[in-house]
This record gives C-alpha cells, sequence and structure tokens, in this order.
C-alpha cells in the first residue's frame, strides 16, 4: 500500500472528480433518453468515442481546440437526432429490448467505421495550450485541463438544469415523462421532442468523449468500457433519475480514483462489486422509485 | 404443399433433437474443414443457452460471456493447472463453476427486471473478465490459459482417443444430443409452459400462483449450465483459453447469433450460429472490417426481420410444421 499523504490524498480526490464528471455526462445522457423514450441507448459509449474523433478532424481542419469542444458535440448530436428519426423511431411500440439490440449493432459498425476512416492506432488529442500548465491549489498542483473538465460538467448541469425547469420544452420534456399520452391528448407533439432529447442526450456524450480523449486516449474501443461503467452509474443512481446519475457518478469516480491509489488491480472490480452491494440493500437504486422501468 | 413435404416438416418438427444431431453428424462432410463444422455445434450451444432465457422466458442476457467463459476456464484450470487426467472431471468441473455462476448471478440480476436485467447480466460478466484478466497466475492472464492436455475419453474401462477433428466432433455431439434431450424435456414439461407464461406476461404468471423469481432462476441456472458446457467444450477443441472468451463481445455474439437465426424457436440459435459463422469465415478473407457487415446484418434483422431466419420461415409455413413449435413472440 502507497503511505497515505495528505496531498496525495487530494489529488486523487480531484483525480476521481474529473472521472465522475465524464461519467455523470454520460450517465445522464442514458438516462435522459431512457427517461422520455424508454430506450437504453447502447451506442452511447460509440457516441462518446466518436466526439473524440470529431473533435480530433476538427482539431486537424481548424486547429483550434475551442472550435472542436463546440463543433464535436453538436455533430455527434446531429447523428444521433438522425439515428433516431431514422432507426430508432420504427422500434417503439414493439418489444423494448428492440432499441438497446439495435443500438448493440450500431455500436459494432461505429466501432469499425471508425477503424476503417482513422485507422486502427489509437490518436493523441492535445489539450488546448491555455489549459497546458497547472494550478497551484494551495495545498497541491493540479493540471488546469483537469479542473476544466471539472467545471465545464458544473456549467453543463447547471445549463440542463435550468433548461428542464424554466423552459417550455424541458417541462414538455419531463412531462413527456411521467405520462407520454396524456401530453399527447394536450397535442404535443412528442416525436420533436424524442428527437431532441435524443440528440441532446448523444451531444452530452461527444462532449464527454472530447474532453476524456486528451487525458485517456482516442481510440475505437474507448467507449466500450466506460459505457459498462456508464450502465453501472446509471443502475446505483436509479434508472431515469437525474439526481441519482450525478451523485451515483461522482460516488463511482472517486471509488475508482482512491482504488486505483490504493489497490490498482481493484479498481476496475470495484465498481462491480459496490454495485452489488447497492443492488442488496437498495434494489431500485440510490435514488431510483421502485417499480419505475420494469 | 405436396405431401412428403408436408410429412418431412412434421418429422422435424416432431424429433427436433433427432433432426439436429443427424445434421451435426453429416455436418463435418459438407463444410470446407471439420473444424467449422463443430464450430457451429458449440456455439449453436451456447445460442441455445442464451435462447431459453431470451426466447422462451423474456430476459435478456448481456453477460453469457460470464458463463461460456467460467465453462471454459473451468475446464481449463482443472485439466491444465490441477492436472487431473480425466476428461469426464474437466468437463463436468466447467459446467458446474458456470451452474454456480448462474445461480449466484441469476440472484443478483433477477433482483431488477427489464432493462436493468440487461445492464446487470452485463456488469457482473465484466466483473469475471477483469477477475480472470489480473488473476494471470491461474488463468494465464492477456495472453490467455494455456498447456491444456488432449485427453482420451475414459469410457467403460476403455480409452477412446477424441483428439483428431473428426472424433472430437462426435465427442461434442453427444454432449449436445444430452443437453438438447434434457432441454426438449423441460421445455415441453408444465416447467417449459410456465416460461413461456412469464415472457407473455410476468405479473400475470405470478398472479396465477407461480413463484416467478423462483422460475427466472431455475431457467436463468439451466440457461447457465449450457453455455456453461459449450465453453467447455469449446476449450477442448482449442487446447487454450483466451481472455476474450469472457469478454462482453462473446456476449455479443450469444445476442447475435440467437437473434438472427430466430429467438424462442428450438433450431434458430443451431440456424444462426451457423450462418454467423459462415459470414465470419467468408467476409473475414474478403475484407479486413467484416464486422461491420455483420453489424449492418444484425441491425437489418432487428428493424425488418425480428423473427430470424427460422422464426420467419416458420411463420410463412402452414400449421402443419410449426405446430409443435412454440412461435417467436
Amino acid at each position: 500500500m502507497a503511505e497515505l499523504t495528505l496531498t496525495a490524498l487530494g489529488a486523487q480526490l480531484f483525480t476521481g472528480l474529473v472521472l465522475g464528471g465524464i461519467l455523470v455526462l454520460l450517465a445522464i445522457g442514458l438516462s435522459l433518453i431512457f427517461g422520455l423514450m424508454t430506450v437504453v441507448n447502447f451506442a452511447h459509449g460509440a457516441f462518446y468515442m466518436l466526439g473524440a474523433y470529431f473533435g480530433f478532424f476538427v482539431l486537424g481542419f481548424t486547429g483550434s481546440f475551442w472550435a472542436a469542444l463546440l463543433v464535436a458535440p453538436v455533430m455527434a448530436g446531429i447523428f444521433g437526432l438522425l439515428v433516431e428519426r431514422g432507426m430508432i423511431r420504427r422500434l417503439y411500440g414493439r418489444n423494448p429490448d428492440d432499441p438497446l439490440l439495435l443500438t448493440f449493432g450500431l455500436s459494432l459498425v461505429l466501432v469499425e467505421g471508425v477503424k476503417v476512416i482513422w485507422g486502427k492506432v489509437g490518436l493523441t488529442l492535445d489539450p488546448p495550450r491555455e489549459l497546458a500548465s497547472v494550478v497551484d491549489l494551495g495545498f497541491m498542483l493540479f493540471p488546469q485541463f483537469r479542473l476544466f473538465i471539472i467545471a465545464v460538467t458544473a456549467l453543463v448541469l447547471v445549463g440542463l438544469w435550468l433548461f428542464l425547469e424554466k423552459t417550455n420544452v424541458g417541462l414538455i420534456v419531463r412531462a413527456g415523462s411521467r405520462d407520454p399520452l396524456m401530453v399527447r391528448a394536450l397535442g404535443i407533439d412528442l416525436g420533436r421532442v424524442w428527437s431532441l432529447v435524443f440528440g441532446l442526450g448523444i451531444a452530452m456524450a461527444g462532449l464527454a468523449g472530447i474532453l476524456a480523449g486528451p487525458l485517456r486516449g482516442v481510440y475505437a474501443e474507448m467507449g466500450t468500457e466506460i459505457l459498462i461503467e456508464s450502465f453501472v452509474v446509471v443502475v446505483v443512481g436509479g434508472m431515469g433519475s437525474l439526481p441519482g446519475a450525478i451523485v451515483a457518478g461522482l460516488l463511482i469516480g472517486e471509488l475508482v480514483s482512491l482504488t486505483t491509489y490504493f489497490a490498482p488491480k481493484a479498481a476496475e472490480i470495484v465498481v462491480f462489486v459496490f454495485m452489488a452491494l447497492v443492488l442488496l440493500v437498495r434494489p431500485s437504486g440510490l435514488f431510483g422509485e421502485p417499480g419505475l422501468a420494469e | 404443399m405436396s405431401r412428403s413435404a408436408r410429412a418431412l416438416g412434421g418429422f422435424v418438427a416432431a424429433h427436433p433433437v433427432l433432426v439436429i444431431v443427424g445434421f451435426f453428424a453429416a455436418l463435418p462432410f459438407l463444410v470446407p474443414y471439420k473444424s467449422l463444422a463443430t464450430q457451429m455445434l458449440v456455439y449453436g450451444l451456447y445460442a441455445i443457452g442464451f435462447n431459453l432465457l431470451y426466447g422462451y422466458t423474456g430476459l435478456l442476457s448481456f453477460g453469457h460471456a460470464a458463463y461460456f467463459g467460467l465453462g471454459a476456464y473451468g475446464t481449463g484450470i482443472v485439466l491444465a493447472r490441477l492436472s487431473v487426467t480425466s476428461l469426464w472431471v474437466g468437463l463436468l468441473a466447467g459446467v458446474a463453476l458456470a451452474a454456480v455462476a448462474g445461480a449466484v448471478f441469476g440472484f443478483f440480476c433477477l433482483r431488477r427486471r427489464g432493462i436493468y436485467f440487461a445492464m446487470l447480466t452485463l456488469a457482473f460478466a465484466q466483473l469475471m473478465y477483469f477477475i480472470a484478466f489480473h488473476a494471470a497466475d491461474l488463468t494465464g492472464g492477456d495472453d490467455g490459459l494455456r498447456g491444456i492436455p488432449k485427453l482420451p475419453l475414459g469410457l467403460l474401462g476403455w480409452s477412446v482417443p477424441v483428439s483428431t477433428p473428426l472424433a472430437f466432433h462426435y465427442f461434442a455431439l453427444g454432449w449436445v444430443a444430452v443437453a438438447l434431450f434434457g432441454l426438449r424435456r423441460v421445455l415441453d414439461s408444465p416447467f417449459g409452459a410456465v416460461l413461456l407464461a412469464i415472457r407473455e406476461n410476468s405479473d400475470r404468471a405470478a398472479a396465477c400462483g407461480y413463484d416467478v423469481t423462483r422460475v427466472k432462476l431455475l431457467a436463468f441456472v439451466f440457461s447457465a449450465t449450457l453455455a456453461g458446457l459449450a465453453g467447455a467444450l469449446d476449450t477442448l477443441r482449442l487446447t487454450v483459453v483466451p481472455v476474450e472468451s469472457l469478454y462482453w463481445t462473446t456476449s455479443g455474439q450469444a445476442v447475435i447469433m440467437t437473434l438472427l437465426g430466430g429467438a424462442g424457436t428450438f433450431f434458430g440459435p443451431f440456424v444462426g450460429a451457423a450462418t454467423f459463422l459462415v459470414l465470419e469465415d467468408r467476409l473475414s478473407q474478403l475484407i479486413e472490417a467484416w464486422p461491420i457487415v455483420i453489424g449492418l446484418i444484425f441491425m437489418g434483422f432487428v428493424l425488418f426481420l425480428p423473427k430470424g431466419i427460422w422464426g420467419t420461415l416458420l411463420a410463412g409455413l402452414p400449421a402443419a410444421a410449426s405446430a409443435r413449435e412454440p412461435a417467436a413472440s
């Protein structure tokens, strides 16, 4: 076991916050999409990966990381919106497993497709020069870019909260996830809201991808393992619960980060053990309502 | 339809196990190389196990790699690490390990229904993958488990060599025949009827007085056992256990094969496994990115042919052939 110093512990806690932030961005998208249209998007990890590759593409085109950061999520979001319109929409009202199966197939195609276009070897995505140095937090030095990831996650969450709570469309989204039939009876075209929310969730996954790219590398399979971790976050937090996704995402981020420090080999395993424990104590997750989505 | 065709259809429907065993007995002489036939047999059994849970009980598992892989590792570790010289003990150890894992993970996964179930099965399979990956002393880790001996089969005092491809094919076929016979008995029993009832309406089955969770757990364990047997046979076929046998892509293979062939049909998983393996064999020689084609075909099936190849065929046939075949939902 490594010697425990306050500085090292602080560094791990902050690193956990960064990983937690990325998991939250993914889990919220999954949860939002599921809450509204009961679709489990198995391709969420593939869109996370696409976000990073789109970012690499835009960066090569414009030379600006900031342009990439803005454009890549939009590109991923539009792609996602088209997928919902063109394919997933056909499956509503059928077996609830069908969208999961379809997006599973889609993730295979996207992962292999990226290898055809950008090659099998991973790419490196450099953080912007403005954020390449470290910040003095008083008790330790921390890379600026990691702090930036935490800030962006917080900003997106505040924006999402404002969108859901303060806008008319947000009201429709909330009502639609509670009782879609009633919303339709009131004359609201839920189909357009579905496409919008699907695109939004995918854009958040794409954003998570381009943020994670400089830290974890950009490669075709980068989305598969983090997708499974995001599933765990959603199960632990409670499906369809946004506060649940945030709390569980940060908890699991910290858990992984601290385990990496004390027992590196157990870092990948601890996530699943934690999930099993939560399921034993609270089968519906920390914030989930029993019976939802069953 | 002519009378002879109808008679053939009736025979196929009445003796499905016999038809499958007969087909696989002849298959080694019909395919370009014999190991392809054995591969179809073993993966067909794996898909059969998955299908018992998804097609007949309505539970979508995305983690059957756990049981396939544990069956493979159980057999491999007993034969390669513990120096056991009995093929029987080796095989049964793998199958038993998969069954026990099915009982434990099934208990957890069945605490949640629907979508959660798929995610949980996936998570537990991934847990097994990471454990195998890190426990390199026991499993060989990233390199896979090597050094599994080719043993003869001890049978009533005789020592039967099963190391040639053809002999091994019939050895595996014997096990698959036993498994299929057992499966057929289960599906034809009242228990099998309860499985279908749970698939169609789980709440109503519970209201009829059936202990739905217990029935599901039994189905889960049986399904894991079949997948474990497939994994154990695959270990003997390859004499190596790649760590990918526990990876989620292996779970995905069961899903793809079963959906291609037709979920909820007796023949579907074999049709799907054969289709998948032939496609893989042909496509991988033509293009490097062959998984794209498999993925696109799979998406096409989900969108336009959700009953799969065999299920669609059955739906197009008159009642004669499909009378005894529980149709896909």
